[in-house]
Parts: structure tokens; C-alpha cells; sequence
């Protein structure tokens, strides 16, 4: 199933392309090399030598020295709507992803009201269709109101066509209603993406918990606050054979779970944000709340190589930002006062190209194919360059430097944790359910290129 | 020296710089007239957003020992209290324009953001459980006077380290004058990774008697309810500094206010080697010195012509030039 059938996006005209002489890189379809990519009416019709496609009807770019991959896919977005437009919303949600390379894009439910009913669902697919300009699936809560307490009308929710199931930006304390919601699981379907930390752990906790958390004195979460959640949860999903995603993994102990998990055949799927693979505790001592708090906080380096390492062996299938938007009143206040998160959507694929693939932490192949790991824990068909598909891709540069919030941003919010940073590598063009959702517009103008 | 923030962003030149200032203002304190013009016509606001005494009094003091006019800020019963932002409030309070702003708040990190907001001089009267810096110079001014010189000097700080700003801070100022320091406590209260700092850990007084000096904390009673410590019975059982721990060549501080016979014992409190008094009385020297050197300390360049970067502003601390 396309990802126009299986998400909502607003309708428009295929489009008719053809990239002339890029690098194509697909690892998961087996493509590696120079072609002309051809895209006509928004799907991908060939890959030709280079030079050898025909191009009447369609634009041509010239792609020489431009790498073409399949577009990315977040499962882990905070749109904001309803109730927090003031930070992001549907359209600026989906305008920031597609400026980041993404042609698709899980929401979260922890919106206010939390998106709990099947009318909120229906609200949100209709405004979908009518401003986002990258697909968009919705996540519904996994308890009323996420309050803990009890379980959503599931089966409803999964035919009003809720992708899964989250309480994301809470843990769901109670083993006893997680165990109810796995049970019943069976019943309709639907991935149950978790934000693990142990509430009693992590306390009025606002940062990790080590050697920079005693310098500072703030408080401290714990690494244990998260692995011990994920621990109970692998068990009960192992027990009642039900489908987990844990969101954001943050600390070795976590990756270390997950990894035992997975070996005894729970399944269990995992995500780290391109934050998490980048920073450290380390960047904390700025006190700096617009870039680096966030939850789960950034932790140390053998955390950050621990999930690196994850990334390289499939123990984390893939990156999610967790795009989390706020307004700039709520990060202009001491750091333990400051909302929680930062965004990404715009910079996940520059920030690891640059911090990642260039140093050769990681082979750009790697990156390109967990850039777009996260559709299949969902049930979702993973975006591919192989002829006969859907054209969903992205044209890169990755030579091409910018600095980070220079020319504002997509999204209607500025707490990019990249803001300021140069990065190397940029998008140029994102073509997102067969339909032209990005161009950047120094490269429209023929400048960048 | 622009601002005072941290001590963690202090040398030991400029530590003291300060300390030296402060025994001269130590003579003044000791003619009739106990007041100095050098501030005369300038502004300091003096902006609490928690509780204090010593803090609060000894600064405003300070500030009207020098003839500055003092704009004195509580929390409660201000705008704060209507919902205004940090943010807000440093930029009405800059509309008077001050030399300095001295602010004490329950957030790490919260005098650095008003330094970022104000043009005004900023002194870190405590933010949250960071950094206290100016009860560290004070702390180093009284022990240097008794002891000389800090090099070389064991001092244990004991107590509720956690939850401390005070012990931060005087952990880093110790140890940059020379001394060795161990913090001490129960295990609950002493926070993961401290040791990163260069201090020793221990959880028992047993080895005390090794200490030069041993600094008590302010042991709050709210830590049981949060299980930190079982009892404030078995925590003075177990942690109490009194006559039959404390030997007495060993000199006895503490930030104040004590919780007697919790932290400290009465007999300890009032024993000879207790520098306690002496505590608060270099507060107000010490506090006249930070506002002297930030406000009209030698280290600006008095002309434009003295070299690159003569025309800029001094460049804070904690920042590189």
C-alpha cells in the first residue's frame, strides 16, 4: 500500500521529473549508482544510465553530483494541533518535514485535548487532507485522556484509521493497564509506541543523571529510569505476544534491553533521535533550555556510542526526531523551568550527515536506510527508488553548508537543538506520495546547484 | 570582572582580589562613620526571589555602606507574584538603569539569564541548588584570616549536599585556594558523580578527625517525607558534628541558619572553634567587596586608547574574551 493510501496528505498533481545523472542510493532495494531517475505523474516509471532518459513533459533537473534517496520517514512528530497551534500545526508541521527530506510522518497524541476519540482521529485526517503537504499518520493515546487510568476505545479509534497507539510524553505507570492494552492489542491491531521512564525514578529529575547533573545541581534522571520500563514492558510484550515500539532511546542500559529483547524474539522495535546520537550531558553546562533539555535528557558519551552502536547492528531500526515545537516564551526561563524538547524535522539528515557519516562514525548507506526505518514497525510500507513505486524521494547536496536558523524556519517554532550549528549536506528537493513537497528555493533559482 | 555568577568561573587571582578588598573594608567597618561614597549616585536592586536574611540584609547593607541607592525587590507581594516573567521583570528593573542587579532565585542558571537580559552589573546571590557564590568568598575570607593560607588544608563538607548550593560552591572555592576536600554524608544525600569534581566522598564521620576544618550543612527537615533520611534521629545519629566528634585544634562552620541539635549540636554551636559568628560579620565585608569590584574595580580600561579592545566591555566571567 502507498503511503498516499495508508496516510493523509493533501491531494495534488503527480509529479513528472526527471533527475539527470544522480547518485542513487537505496540499500534496502539493492540500488547503488549513477542514473537518470524518472518520475512521471508521481510515480517512479525507470532508472536509466545517465543522459539516456527522455524528458519531454517532464522538468528536468540536473542532478550531477546530487545524491537522490528515498525520502524519510519520522514516526515520532509533535504537530501540536489541536489546542497548542501557537507552537506547530498540521501545515507548518508537514511544511518543516518536508524541508527536512520527509515524505511521511507519524503524529503524537499528547495534544490538548490528548487525541483520544475516534472524532478527534476523523478531525485530524480531514485537516490532513487539506494542509499537509507530506503524509501524515495519527497516533491515538493509549489511555483516556492519558491519564493512565484506562484503556481508549481501541478498536474505534483503529477504524477511524488511528495508525497506533501512544501515551508518548508520559510512561503508562501502571504494568496492569499496559498488560490490558497488549491483551487487547490482539483485538485491533496497531503498533503501541512507548515513552519509557519510570516515574518514581526520574522524579522532578531535569536533566542525567551524572558527574554534570552534581556540578550543576539540578536534578537528576536516571539511565535505570529508563531501562527498567523498557525491561517490564519487553517482558509483557513477550508474555501477551503483542507488538511494542519504545520511543527515544536514550541510555546504554536501554539499548542493552532492547537487544535482549529482540534476540529472544519479543517484538520489540526501537528509535533514537538524531539529538540523542549527537550530543551529550556534556552540552548541559550552558544551561542553555532552547537547545538541550528534553526528555529523556541527553546523556553521556558511552550512552551516545551505545546507541550508535545500536543504529549500526538493527538493535534501533531507525531515526525519529521527536519533533517537539514550543513557543519561545516557555524556553526563556531557567533550565529547570523550560518545557521539555526540541525539534528536528529540518535538520535530522544534515546534523548526522555531518556528525556521523563524514567523520565515518557510520557509512551514508546505513543513514539513508535508517532515515527511513520507521515506517515498518508501524505496518507501513517502507519508501523505496525501486521502478513501479510511488515517488517518494530526496535530492541532496552533501557538500552544500548552512548555518542552522539563518533563514528562519519551516516550522513555527525555533528551538532547533542545531540552531547556529553549520552543517554539511542540505535538501534540495523532497517529493513525498508521488507530489513535489519541497523545493529549496536558492536551488528553484538555479544558485545552489 | 563584569559579573559574579560562579565561582566555577573564578580564578584564584580574582578570588583574591576580592578577599584583599574585603580586609580593607574590614578597617572602615571598624571607624564610626562606616560609610564610603564610592558608590554615590549609582543603582543597585537587590530582586529575592526566595526567603532570606543574611543574604538579602548583607548585601543591601553592603550597598548602602558604599552610598548606593538600593532598590530592594521581594518576590511576594510583587509582580512576580501577578504571573511576570524572569524575563519581564529584568527588563522593567533595567528601565532605572542600575549598576547591578543581585538576585537570588530557586533556578539553576537564573542570574546568568538576567546577565544575558541587562546591562547591569549581575551578582549570583544563589540560583537554585547551583551556585552561592558570595557565601563561598565569605567563607574562604573567614577561614583565610584564622588559618593564613587555605593550601594544603583538609575540609570536609557534611551534610545534605544534594540539595546545596553552598557546598558547590565552597567545594570549588576550597579547592582553588589549595585546600582538599571531602564531602560527607549519607549516601541519599550526596549527589552521583561528585567525585568528578576532585573531592573525596566518605559516608561516615568516622575519619574526621583528619579535617582542618569541617563545614556543616542545613540539614531541612522535608527530606525525610521525601525518604532521604529515615529520621532526622538517625540522621543526627549517624551525621550530628558535636564536642565528642569535633576535636579542638578542628574549626567548626556553617551557612546558616543551624538546625540545632540536628546538623550541629548546641555545645559545638557555641564551642570556641566555632567560626560561626564570624560567618555573618564577613558577609557584609565580603559583599561590600564584590560590589566594589564589579562596579569600580581596577580591571576596566579607564581610556579608549589602551589597546585592542579598550572601547569594548569587559568581558564576563564564565565567557571566554
Amino acid at each position: 500500500m502507498s503511503l498516499a493510501d495508508s496516510l493523509d496528505v493533501r491531494p495534488g498533481e503527480g509529479a513528472d521529473l526527471v533527475l539527470r545523472g544522480a547518485t542513487v542510493i537505496d540499500p534496502v532495494a539493492g540500488i547503488e549508482g549513477v542514473h537518470d531517475v524518472v518520475v512521471r505523474d508521481g510515480t517512479i516509471t525507470e532508472l536509466t544510465t545517465p543522459g539516456a532518459a527522455a524528458a519531454e513533459g517532464a522538468e528536468v533537473v540536473e542532478a550531477e553530483g546530487l545524491h537522490a534517496f528515498p525520502a524519510f520517514f519520522d514516526p515520532h512528530v509533535h504537530l501540536r494541533t489541536p489546542g497548542q497551534e501557537h507552537k506547530e500545526d498540521v501545515e507548518t508541521g508537514t511544511r518543516a518535514a518536508a524541508g527536512g527530506g520527509y515524505c511521511g510522518i507519524l503524529a503524537m497524541a499528547n495534544t490538548s485535548p490528548p487525541v483520544s476519540t475516534a472524532a478527534d482521529i476523523s478531525a485530524l485526517r480531514e485537516q490532513a487532507r487539506a494542509d499537509a503537504s507530506v503524509p501524515v499518520g495519527f497516533l491515538a493515546t493509549v489511555t483516556k485522556g492519558m491519564r493512565g487510568e484506562e484503556l481508549t476505545e481501541m478498536v474505534e479509534l483503529r477504524e477511524a484509521g488511528a495508525i497506533g497507539f501512544s501515551d508518548d510524553g508520559l510512561p503508562i505507570s501502571s504494568a496492569r493497564i499496559m498488560r490490558r492494552a497488549l491483551q487487547y492489542q490482539r483485538l485491533c491491531g496497531g503498533t503501541i509506541a512507548l515513552h519509557e521512564e519510570d516515574p518514581e525514578l526520574s522524579g522532578d529529575g531535569v536533566m542525567h543523571e551524572g558527574p554534570v547533573s552534581a556540578a550543576l545541581g539540578l536534578a537528576g534522571v536516571p539511565a535505570v529510569s529508563e531501562s527498567t520500563m523498557i525491561a517490564r514492558d519487553a517482558a509483557l510484550a513477550a508474555y501477551e505476544d503483542a507488538r511494542i515500539h519504545v520511543q527515544h532511546l536514550s541510555a546504554k542500559e536501554s539499548v542493552e534491553v532492547v537487544r535482549a529483547a529482540k534476540a529472544a524474539g519479543v517484538k520489540i522495535s526501537a528509535e533514537a533521535s538524531p539529538h540523542h546520537l549527537c550530543l551529550t550531558d556534556e552540552e548541559v553546562r550552558s544551561l542553555d533550555p532552547h537547545r538541550f533539555k528534553m526528555n529523556p535528557p541527553l546523556r553521556t558519551e558511552t550512552d551516545r556510542q551505545a546507541l550508535i552502536e545500536a543504529l549500526r547492528d538493527g538493535t534501533i531500526e531507525c531515526v525519529a526526531t521527536d519533533h517537539a515545537p514550543h513557543a519561545a516564551e516557555e524556553k526563556e526561563v531557567p533550565f529547570e523551568q523550560a518545557a521539555m524538547g526540541v525539534t528536528g524535522l529540518e535538520t535530522a539528515f544534515a546534523a548526522l550527515h555531518t556528525e556521523l557519516v563524514l567523520p565515518g562514525t557510520i557509512g551514508l548507506g546505513l543513514l539513508v536506510e535508517r532515515m527511513a526505518g520507521g515506517a515498518a514497525p508501524f505496518g507501513i510500507e517502507r519508501p523505496t527508488l525501486a521502478p513501479g513505486s510511488e515517488a517518494n524521494l530526496v535530492l541532496c547536496d552533501l557538500g552544500a553548508e548552512w548555518t542552522v536558523g539563518e533563514g528562519g524556519y519551516e516550522s513555527r517554532s525555533a528551538n532547533s537543538w542545531c540552531a547556529g550549528r553549520t552543517l554539511t549536506g542540505r535538501v534540495l528537493v523532497t517529493v513525498a506520495a508521488g507530489q513535489v513537497a519541497f523545493r529549496l528555493r536558492s536551488f528553484s533559482l538555479g544558485v545552489a546547484a | 570582572m563584569k559579573h559574579l555568577l560562579a565561582i566555577e568561573s573564578l580564578s584564584r587571582e580574582q578570588i583574591e582580589t576580592i578577599l584583599d578588598r574585603a580586609e580593607s573594608f574590614a578597617e572602615v567597618g571598624r571607624r564610626d562613620i562606616k560609610k564610603v561614597p564610592t558608590l554615590r549616585g549609582r543603582t543597585v536592586v537587590s530582586l529575592f526571589y526566595e526567603s532570606s536574611t543574611r543574604t538579602s540584609s548583607s548585601f543591601e547593607l553592603a550597598a548602602k555602606r558604599l552610598s548606593a541607592d538600593l532598590v530592594s525587590i521581594k518576590a511576594a507581594g510583587s509582580s512576580v507574584d501577578k504571573g511576570e516573567s524572569l524575563k519581564d521583570t529584568v527588563a522593567t528593573l533595567s528601565a532605572y538603569d542600575p549598576a547591578a542587579i543581585v538576585i537570588r532565585h530557586p533556578h539553576a542558571g537564573a542570574a546568568q539569564l538576567v546577565a544575558d537580559w541587562t546591562e547591569a552589573a549581575v551578582v549570583n546571590a544563589g540560583d537554585g541548588k547551583h551556585e552561592h557564590p558570595s557565601q563561598a568568598l565569605l567563607d574562604v575570607f573567614t577561614l583565610r584570616r584564622r588559618l593564613g593560607a587555605l593550601d594544603g588544608k583538609r575540609i570536609w563538607i557534611v551534610g545534605d549536599v544534594l540539595h546545596s548550593r553552598v557546598a558547590r560552591s565552597n567545594l570549588l572555592a576550597f579547592q582553588r585556594m589549595g585546600a582538599e576536600v571531602t564531602v560527607c554524608g549519607p549516601p541519599t544525600l550526596i549527589p552521583r558523580g561528585i567525585e568528578a569534581l576532585g573531592c573525596e566522598v566518605s559516608h561516615s564521620l568516622e575519619r574526621l578527625d583528619e579535617a582542618d576544618v569541617v563545614y556543616a550543612l542545613r540539614m531541612q527537615t522535608e527530606r525525610m517525607s521525601e525518604s532521604f533520611v529515615p529520621s532526622l534521629r538517625e540522621y543526627a545519629a549517624c551525621f550530628q558534628v558535636d564536642t565528642r566528634r569535633l576535636g579542638p585544634r578542628q574549626l567548626l562552620m556553617h551557612p546558616g541558619p543551624v538546625n540545632r541539635g540536628v546538623e550541629l549540636s548546641g555545645e559545638a554551636i557555641d564551642s570556641p572553634q566555632s567560626l560561626i559568628v564570624e560567618q555573618v560579620g564577613a558577609g557584609l565585608v565580603v559583599r561590600m567587596a564584590i560590589l566594589y569590584e564589579l562596579l569600580a574595580g581596577g580591571e576596566r580600561p579607564t581610556t579608549a586608547d589602551e589597546g585592542e579592545g579598550a572601547a569594548t566591555r569587559p568581558t564576563p566571567i564564565g565567557q571566554p574574551a
